[in-house]
């Protein structure tokens, strides 16, 4: 602050309420479809202000289950995105970590060249070559199940070059004492270079949960077994399996777990979050 | 680059890189060059043969009225994304930055919507904007404006525009407000002593040295305009009425899926590469020069 003046910081507060009040709104409306009962829902003008039937939804929601489909399950769902998130975050953590220390600790022949083949995969995402990439998980046959969710979108440019990044900044001194104590490659990268990167790991980690969480048209188009639905795919599912009347309540509360987890992650670990959005992207 | 001291050579690297080079090659290169193959092919009605026609699918897909429009619908859309989420953000950012009380709580209850996935956003925005139920459609009715975006094809892509630029200001916000509290106070205050009010500093200070991180955001919120929403476009108005928001990588899907024109998606597919690959050279070119000023 430079200057106090009253009023503008005044105005500063007020736009900045404006802005945080256009932001919550969509997730406040939700949260208030998702407390009130099927007959609230579907009559307008619908509410602002949440009713009491929150925990009468929630259970509904895990027991009952929601829309036509009823056999599928929310907590299998849900379930489904936590394994499908944790093992590319922890798939894209570990490749990435390997080949940084590789290409920045050794010399060898082709180095540049994996690494120019690595920087390509920042220039092809999934939705540009979706369909060669569908024939080649069918004809491993790993359609419905964990690994042809998780695998095809584990490799990343962005973590290894985050990685590489960071390897660059460790002291070389921290190498030469290593290895005048006998250390071989792989006692260091375990016990020195690891240890040393463990907060951009975690940084990363917040990221990627996220990533892999969200992830929408890879599930929808390689899973047709309801029970590996994912909890955001779903949502779309119990939308369209209920066209004619959708129940809204149901589906807000499926809404409102399926975004739980990742804004827990960036609420509850902000300053992670931050490091990790702004150093994976530059 | 590289390590003054190294590790004597031995086979180790190439096993410690075999993982990353191998999804890299299965599941990205190989994919991609079968896509730039394909986009050469053209298949019978039944699937039994297939015949080589070099450009012929591009030719077609370029002289196709429709791939014309939906292109013109994609660079209307990210625009549209691009500067309503950036100009939002900047505004909030700015005030944000001015703050001295508060700004974390602030700052926390403008990040979340980074974690909503693409296509929850769409469903939120759907149901305030629900024709017969919607929340602010009632308003809108209330005030007399009839909305109905299942019906009308502009107010199908203005939901879209807002719940695409609604998920993205928080990324924006986050840069922005890095960016500014990395300029230093020294010249703010030097501006102020001046005689120079708030909004003078803005516009003649802070944003001229905000430049780098705008263009980053812009070239990121055009990435994220052109190749993330589908999520969003599925959920609210899979690409209708009649079109009106089709975008181009709703298209792909489309027609690869559903249409099972393999040539014309995988001609597709090679259009939206060549995108990609020019945004991101771009964006390298850009971080190359950044560390000048």
């Amino acid at each position: 602050m430079v200057e106090n003046r009253p009023i503008t910081t005044f105005c500063s507060h007020a736009v900045l309420i404006c802005g945080i009040a256009i932001v919550v709104f969509p997730i406040w409306i939700t949260f208030v479809a998702a407390s009130h009962d099927a007959v609230r829902m579907t009559q307008t003008p619908l509410p602002l202000l949440p009713g009491d039937q929150f925990f009468v939804n929630l259970k509904d929601t895990f027991i009952k289950g929601v829309g036509n489909a009823r056999e599928q399950s929310v907590g299998l769902m849900l379930m489904n995105s936590l394994i499908m998130a944790m093992m590319i975050a922890v798939g894209k953590i570990f490749i990435s970590l390997l080949s940084a220390f590789a290409i920045v600790y050794f010399r060898f022949p082709f180095r540049m060249g994996f690494f120019w083949m690595i920087f390509v995969t920042l220039m092809l995402p999934v939705e540009v070559r979706i369909l060669p990439t569908f024939e080649v998980v069918a004809n491993l046959g790993m359609l419905n199940n964990y690994w042809g969710l998780s695998i095809p979108l584990i490799a990343s440019a962005t973590a290894t070059f985050m990685f590489r990044q960071v390897f660059l900044t460790v002291p070389d001194e921290l190498l030469e004492a290593a290895r005048i104590d006998g250390a071989g490659p792989m006692r260091f990268f375990k016990d020195i270079l690891v240890p040393v990167s463990r907060t951009n790991i975690a940084a990363l980690f917040v990221i990627l949960f996220i990533y892999g969480w969200n992830q929408y048209l890879w599930p929808l188009l390689i899973t047709t077994d309801k029970n590996m639905y994912t909890i955001v795919m779903g949502i779309k599912q119990m939308l369209e399996a209920a066209e004619e009347s959708p129940e809204w309540h149901l589906i807000m509360m499926t809404t409102l777990l399926a975004m739980l987890p990742p804004v827990a992650v960036v609420v509850g670990m902000q300053k992670l979050f931050i490091k990790g959005l702004t150093e994976t992207e530059k | 680059m590289l390590k003054r001291t190294h590790f004597n050579p031995s086979p180790l690297p190439y096993l410690l890189v075999t993982p990353q080079i191998l999804i890299t090659i299965i599941f990205f290169i190989w994919p991609a060059s079968q896509a730039v193959f394909q986009s050469l092919l053209v298949e019978d009605a039944f699937g039994l043969k297939t015949e080589f026609v070099w450009f012929d699918n591009f030719i077609e897909l370029f002289s196709d009225q429709i791939y014309f429009n939906s292109f013109g619908k994609t660079i209307v859309f990210s625009s549209l994304v691009a500067f309503l989420s950036l100009g939002t953000a900047l505004i909030l950012a700015a005030t944000a930055d001015r703050i001295v009380r508060g700004a974390t709580t602030y700052r926390t209850l403008l990040i979340w919507p980074y974690a909503v996935a693409p296509v929850v956003a769409g469903t939120l925005w759907m149901f305030i904007f629900d024709p017969t139920l919607g929340i602010v459609a009632y308003m809108l009715d209330m005030m007399g404006y009839d909305w109905n975006h299942r019906l009308n094809g502009n107010q199908a892509m203005a939901l879209i525009i807002f719940a695409a630029s609604w998920k993205q200001i928080s990324y924006n916000f986050l840069f922005f407000l890095a960016g500014m509290q990395a300029i230093p106070k020294s010249l703010t205050e030097a501006a102020a002593i001046d005689g120079a009010g708030p909004a003078w500093r803005f516009w003649t200070i802070i944003f001229p040295l905000l430049s780098p991180t705008t263009f980053f955001l812009l070239v990121m919120n055009i990435v994220y305009a052109f190749f993330e929403t589908f999520g969003i476009v599925h959920a609210v108005t899979k690409g209708g009425p009649a079109g009106a928001t089709e975008i181009m990588v709703y298209k792909v899907y489309n027609d690869g899926f559903i249409g099972l024109d393999l040539g014309g998606s995988a001609a597709q597919s090679v259009v939206l590469m060549v995108i990609v690959i020019t945004l991101t050279v771009i964006q390298f070119r850009y971080i190359e020069r950044k560390v000048e000023y």
